[in-house]
């Protein structure tokens, strides 16, 4: 029996960072309930990830694979999913609340007749009850979920949870679980994944993000900084930004976009309206420049630079090439 | 055409307390043509709230906060009324929870031009876990018919974004979550959806009925027009409550200990600097205090 069960995401050909988090969050709780840690990995050709999950503390890795799950569906590794978590008798399940996780972990849960602590940023026990902590209203207040049932099921915020190396088994048990292909799914016509390696708004570690003080849609200066500051980092975008047509919809942060927690976020010309500050208010550090001096972002800002960002930004990009070159 | 009479039929059935004149009944028997949507619509505090937590910690201060249709449930409605437009006829219902204030909600959206609305009110309710939601939006969906459910990804009071996969479980229907664009089939037996995935676009294909949560993108939805308002008074708002469905709920989940974040306090500001100089003070400070570089 597995207490904790992890899903594992797979992407572009490798487990996902998230993956890792869960299992040394999973490791955390089972140690303190005194259990094993399962990993779960869906479709075809996952065994050689099983090593680098047993490096964070996975004891055993259950691979499910079958026709339909060659790509992900959300009906077929939904049913994949609890047929483990059956299986197995898992008590705590943990998933990403990333895009996947979002639409995978809801469809499990309902098929074992629950629902998901969704998006949390850190667990405690209550004896054996999961106690998970997570935002509301975009972080503008937290508040402490729990299941009243079994098994309790979890997604958390990626990016937030501490990876912890313990080295353990890792070992592979392939499960048979019979996917009813019968049930009515959506069928997978085009995937489009943007292949330069931008990382997203929610895993990014620095996001360089542009408001209504761009002033039009060229954003080379946001870009270029984020190119120099490497893979993890990202550019994002406010509301006012976004509704003018200037940046995507999936650049947008806060209430109505992604709510982010990077360890560095730098406003440019963000005033800093309540919903944004609440998308990105968790971030680790925050840099504001504005012309304004009376921008309300400067309240939440470690370094408040006043001034015009057109003049600043070259600079700082040249300061960050000087010191990441070193 | 045996199907098309039948949704005819139905359709009648169903419209029967608007539509009495035979003229409109004419028009219907020419064909198959509706596409029926359920639009599921939560009321939430305005994304300009100051949140404020009660100080025993149970929950949030509601005094004096101005609610509004969740922003994604409005893309919803949109999404449901141009599909209408296009087809030159359907239905749209807006289906909301909650207390009596939710019916202002589904008022706004019959004023952008929806057709009824549905209103389960019930203290059982009050601070229902999204299972217990789905089970009562499952419920009143059994009782209607509907070719798509809209749902929003998630709704921005308490963020968890998972009623609308929950709901298509409990109905046994394809989910096509966080939806960028939808195009009906001619046919109307099947969807085509773009949706966010991590890093990208999917385009998924879906049998109707189905189940679709509207992501931002999807549209930009419309304001009431005054004519809309005013129409939107004679629109008819089913009121049901939980006996009325057959449905007892049992919470899933439950929440507590509500807190504040941390507070962020203002730091180092620099004013004045010419912009190589304050480049270089900050950066440095990223590098040797902030250590995130």
């Amino acid at each position: 029996m597995s207490k904790v069960l992890i899903y594992g995401e797979v992407k572009s050909g490798k487990l996902k960072k998230s993956a890792f988090e869960l299992a040394s969050e999973g490791r955390r709780i089972a140690d303190a309930l005194g259990g094993e840690v399962g990993a779960v990995l869906i479709g075809p050709d996952t065994e050689k990830y099983a090593a680098e999950l047993a490096k964070y503390g996975v004891d055993k890795v259950f691979l499910v694979d079958g026709p339909v799950l060659e790509t992900y569906n959300s009906e077929y590794f939904a049913q994949a999913m609890a047929g483990v978590i059956k299986e197995k008798n898992s008590e705590i399940v943990l998933f990403s609340h990333s895009m996947q996780g979002k639409d995978l972990a809801p469809r499990t849960a309902a098929k074992l007749g629950t629902a998901v602590i969704a998006d949390c940023v850190s667990f405690r026990l209550d004896g054996t009850t999961l106690v998970g902590r997570r935002p509301m209203y975009a972080g503008k207040c937290f508040s402490e979920w729990s299941a009243t049932g079994t098994p309790q099921i979890a997604s958390a915020r990626p990016n937030v949870l501490e990876t912890a190396e313990v080295a353990k088994a890792g070992a592979v048990e392939k499960i048979t679980v019979e996917i009813d292909s019968s049930r009515a799914t959506y069928s997978t016509k085009e995937l489009n994944l943007d292949t330069s390696g931008k990382v997203d708004l929610t895993e990014a570690e620095i996001i360089v993000s542009g408001g209504r003080g761009m002033g039009g849609n060229d954003y080379t200066l946001l870009e270029e900084m984020a190119g120099t500051l490497g893979s993890r980092a990202t550019v994002g975008a406010s509301r006012a930004a976004v509704d003018a047509g200037w940046r995507s919809h999936s650049d947008q942060v806060g209430q109505t976009g992604k709510t982010v927690t990077p360890n560095l976020y730098i406003a440019c010309g963000i005033s800093g309206s309540i919903q944004h500050l609440a998308g990105m208010g968790s971030s680790k550090v925050i840099v504001a420049i504005n012309k304004d001096t009376e921008a309300p972002i400067f309240t939440k800002a470690d370094y408040g630079i006043v001034g015009d960002l057109f003049k600043i930004l070259p600079e700082f990009n040249k300061e960050l090439k000087a010191l990441l070159s070193e | 055409m045996i199907k098309a009479c039948k949704d005819a039929n139905e359709a009648l059935a169903r419209f029967k307390d608007l539509f009495v004149k035979p003229v409109f009944s004419g028009f219907i028997l020419k064909g198959d043509f509706t596409v029926k949507s359920l639009v599921c619509l939560k009321q939430v505090p305005d994304t300009e709230t100051q949140i404020k937590v009660m100080p025993d910690g149970s929950g949030i201060v509601t005094d004096g906060i101005k609610y509004v249709i969740n922003p994604y449930d409005e893309f919803s409605v949109e999404e449901a009324l141009r599909i209408k437009e296009k087809m030159k006829a359907g239905d749209v219902t807006i289906l909301g929870l909650g207390p009596d204030r939710v019916v202002e909600a589904i008022r706004t959206a019959l004023a952008m031009g929806a057709d009824k609305g549905i209103h389960v009110s019930d203290d059982a309710l009050l601070q229902a876990d999204p299972y217990c939601v789905a089970e009562v939006l499952a419920a009143v969906a059994k009782q209607t018919e509907f070719d798509i459910i809209f749902c929003g990804h998630r709704a921005i009071d308490d963020d968890l974004g998972e009623t609308g996969a929950i709901l298509a479980e409990l109905l046994q229907i394809p989910q096509v979550t966080l939806v960028t664009k939808i195009e009906v089939a001619a046919d109307k037996k099947s969807v085509t959806c773009e949706r966010d995935v991590e890093g990208g676009k999917e385009v998924v294909e879906s049998p109707l009925p189905c189940v679709v949560t509207s992501q931002k993108g999807l549209n930009e939805p419309r304001y009431a027009s005054l004519p809309g308002i005013m129409k939107a008074k004679k629109k008819p708002v089913d009121k049901k409550s939980l006996g009325d469905l057959g449905v007892t709920i049992e919470a899933k989940l439950k929440c507590a200990n509500f807190t504040m974040p941390p507070e962020r306090k203002a730091g180092q500001k620099f004013e004045g600097m010419e912009p190589a100089d304050v480049a270089k003070t900050v950066v440095g400070l990223l590098r040797t205090e902030a250590k995130v570089i």
